[in-house]
């Protein structure tokens, strides 16, 4: 009898409380709302920024992790003795995804590849950024002849291509992990100074820029306390996608075997080098590693995309 | 002399020309001279693009070195400021002379909290730091009429309306209270009604205080709500200068009296059709061949080219204090004894 009554009413009731709760989070925002903030608060509600989030989360944990979540000992020989020239063992009860030619158990083995893909793609992300963004703030931020030398040293740089300045890099510190790191930057470097120098010549010229100096404010302060802070943005974003490409370099590198070295720790690429002498065996081998590279890029490639159009002033509000 | 009349600044002559590499130059302040006592407010009007913004800059030596060329002389309290260094310069700025901007957004850093900007300030000129800061920065706020100072501080500067975010900016410009203050279009991005209030406190905050205001503008609401004198510019120059009520009244230069005519005023009936001034600021002739109006004038005649009249029309200085750059004015002059001449202001 009541309901027909109530449900309308309800809803309406809905309705008030939805908006009440919007002007709510409105006013909330509003109360000391940092631009960081604001950026998460659009990335939460971004279905591409959530898958790639939880790609880049459970790629995460399972790297954190490793030792807890794999099955059995990635370098334990379980299953050698059936391995036979022209056919290794398929995937089975306790080896989910099989073995590789050496009677280890691939999921394992990916299980610990992923630390090597973390490590190497935070670190080497890490340092050419750093470097990166010390040259473009110098270029940027100082201008005249200093900008001149930088950006042409930073030019020659990009005119090498990435890969090949990488192997020339791994080959010349010879081959380990550190120098591994050290030539995936190499090639992160030109990317960050051309974007934080081209980014922070827009905002030298900004009309805050000149009040401040209309103020007096010293020229370091403007630059590292004004301007810098409000070129970072596209740098985040870049930060976020070379992770991506430095994944990827990683594993190109151990695949043409300029990668780490020491076999006590799986790695993608050197999985998939591995795997092609038994392509024709059992291929999926191959196609397991090679899954893992292309998911967690596309991960990190998801998140930077959709990190890109919230800091992006031009989607605020 | 007396101390007390001797100017705040003093501009002479003051030329910028702009040097592209292959493009001939542009001389966008062609010889401007004013000066500015303390407590006294200056206006300097005219339309987009008459050099008063560029004359501002060159004042507080903000102008880009490269491909600028600024001669004549600026003086505040008598002090060169052209060809003094970057860093004498930097210790003024803020200090002696300050300058409040057209848009309250984009002047304030979106990134740093309003506090942490106004602090700036403070530890850069007066060496304050800390908590002792923190309370001159909430004082400041106070004195600009924010309300609840203390909680602005910690906010973001798109977390403040337009009206208060030029008050912070004032505020920050004020802060070691300066002898000269240069306003350029201060309320040009607000509305009517926050413009009003904005001006109410530049003149509140400049009155008694003895600060000389340069208040730039295109609009005359503003002159005649706040200035003491104007200087009417033109294609880079000053073609008329005269106390306030003087200009309303009387305007002599064409220029002026077409200005005048171009704005509604409450005082004409409903209806009553604008005069807009013919043809646009482009439509201009070199000052080196005549008056650089002469084709946008009514008033024009012949001799108002230096072909037929043999002389460039100058700047003439009457009695009382005008100065009038034209041939052919709007009224003739007046003894200075006109009930329409305010006495001289204090």
């Amino acid at each position: 009898m009541s309901a027909p009554t109530l449900t309308p009413g309800g809803r309406r009731r809905e309705k008030i409380d939805e908006l009440a709760a919007r002007a709510g989070t409105l006013s909330a925002g509003t109360g000391g709302e940092s631009l960081l903030r604001s950026a998460v608060r659009r990335l939460r509600r971004d279905p591409v920024a959530i898958t790639g989030a939880v790609i880049v989360l459970v790629f995460l944990v399972v790297a954190v992790l490793a030792p807890w979540l794999a099955p059995r000992d990635p370098f334990a020989q379980t299953l050698l003795s059936e391995v036979r020239q022209g056919s290794i063992p398929g995937a089975r009860e306790g080896f989910p995804l099989g073995v590789d030619q050496l009677g280890r158990d691939v999921l394992s083995r990916l299980v610990y590849g992923s630390r090597q893909s973390l490590v190497i793609g935070v670190v080497s992300t890490v340092l050419g950024a750093a470097v990166g963004m010390l040259l473009g703030i110098l270029a940027g931020g100082l201008g005249g002849r200093v900008d001149t030398v930088v950006m042409r040293f930073v030019d020659i740089l990009l005119s090498i291509p990435g890969l090949l300045m990488a192997i020339s890099v791994s080959v010349l510190l010879g081959a380990n992990q550190l120098s591994l790191m050290i030539a995936i930057a190499v090639t992160q470097v030109p990317v960050f100074a051309r974007l934080l120098r081209g980014s922070m010549l827009v905002q030298r010229d900004s009309d805050y820029a000149l009040a401040a100096r209309a103020l007096g404010v010293k020229r370091r302060t403007i630059v590292l306390g004004h301007v810098l802070p409000n070129s970072l943005s596209p740098v985040i974003v870049q930060a976020t996608l070379s992770l991506a490409t430095a994944i990827i370099e990683a594993a190109a590198l151990s695949f043409l075997g300029l990668g780490d070295p020491d076999i006590s720790r799986p790695e993608w690429g050197a999985m998939l080098a591995s795997a092609q002498a038994v392509l024709s065996v059992r291929p999926e081998l191959a196609v397991y590693p090679a899954l893992c590279i292309i998911v967690v890029a596309l991960g990190f490639t998801l998140l930077g995309e959709s990190l890109r159009e919230a800091l992006d002033p031009k989607f605020r509000r | 002399m007396n101390p007390l009349t001797t100017p705040v600044l003093e501009v002479e002559d003051l030329r910028v020309r702009f040097q592209r590499r292959g493009e001939p130059a542009t001389l966008a302040v062609d010889g401007v001279s004013f000066s500015v006592a303390p407590g006294e407010t200056v206006g300097l009007v005219g339309e987009s693009g008459c050099g008063k913004s560029v004359t501002s800059l060159a004042t507080m030596g903000l102008l880009p070195s490269r491909g600028v060329q600024v001669d004549g002389s600026v003086r505040l309290d008598g002090r060169e400021l052209l060809g003094a260094g970057d860093r004498t310069l930097r210790k003024l700025r803020g200090k002696d002379m300050a300058m409040v901007f057209q848009d309250p957004l984009s002047s304030l850093n979106p990134t740093v909290t309003v506090g942490l900007q106004v602090t700036e300030v403070l530890a850069q000129h007066r060496g304050l730091k800390g908590e002792a800061a923190k309370a001159e920065a909430v004082d400041l706020l106070d004195r600009v009429g924010i309300p609840d100072p203390r909680r602005r501080l910690g906010e973001y500067p798109h977390q403040l309306s337009g009206g208060m975010r030029q008050r912070a900016l004032i505020a920050m410009a004020l802060a070691c209270s300066p002898r000269l203050l240069i306003a350029d279009e201060p309320t040009t991005a607000l509305d009517v009604t926050i413009q009003a209030q904005i001006l109410e406190l530049l003149r509140d905050l400049v009155q008694g205080s003895g600060t000389a205001l340069v208040m730039i503008t295109h609009d005359l609401g503003v002159v005649a709500g706040l200035c003491d004198r104007v200087h009417v510019m033109y294609a880079g120059r000053i073609i008329e200068t005269a106390e306030r009520r003087d200009l309303f009244a009387r305007p002599r230069h064409p220029y002026t009296g077409g200005l005048l005519n171009s704005v509604p005023r409450l005082d004409s009936g409903r209806g009553t059709p604008l005069t807009p001034i013919r043809g646009s600021a482009r439509d201009t002739i070199p000052w080196a061949q005549g008056c650089a109006f002469a084709p946008r004038c009514d008033s024009a005649e012949d001799d108002c080219l230096v072909e037929v009249s043999g002389s460039e029309v100058d700047l003439v200085t009457e009695p009382g204090g005008r100065e009038l750059r034209c041939r052919h004015p709007l009224t003739p002059a007046v003894p200075t004894t006109s009930p329409l001449t305010p006495g001289a202001t204090s």
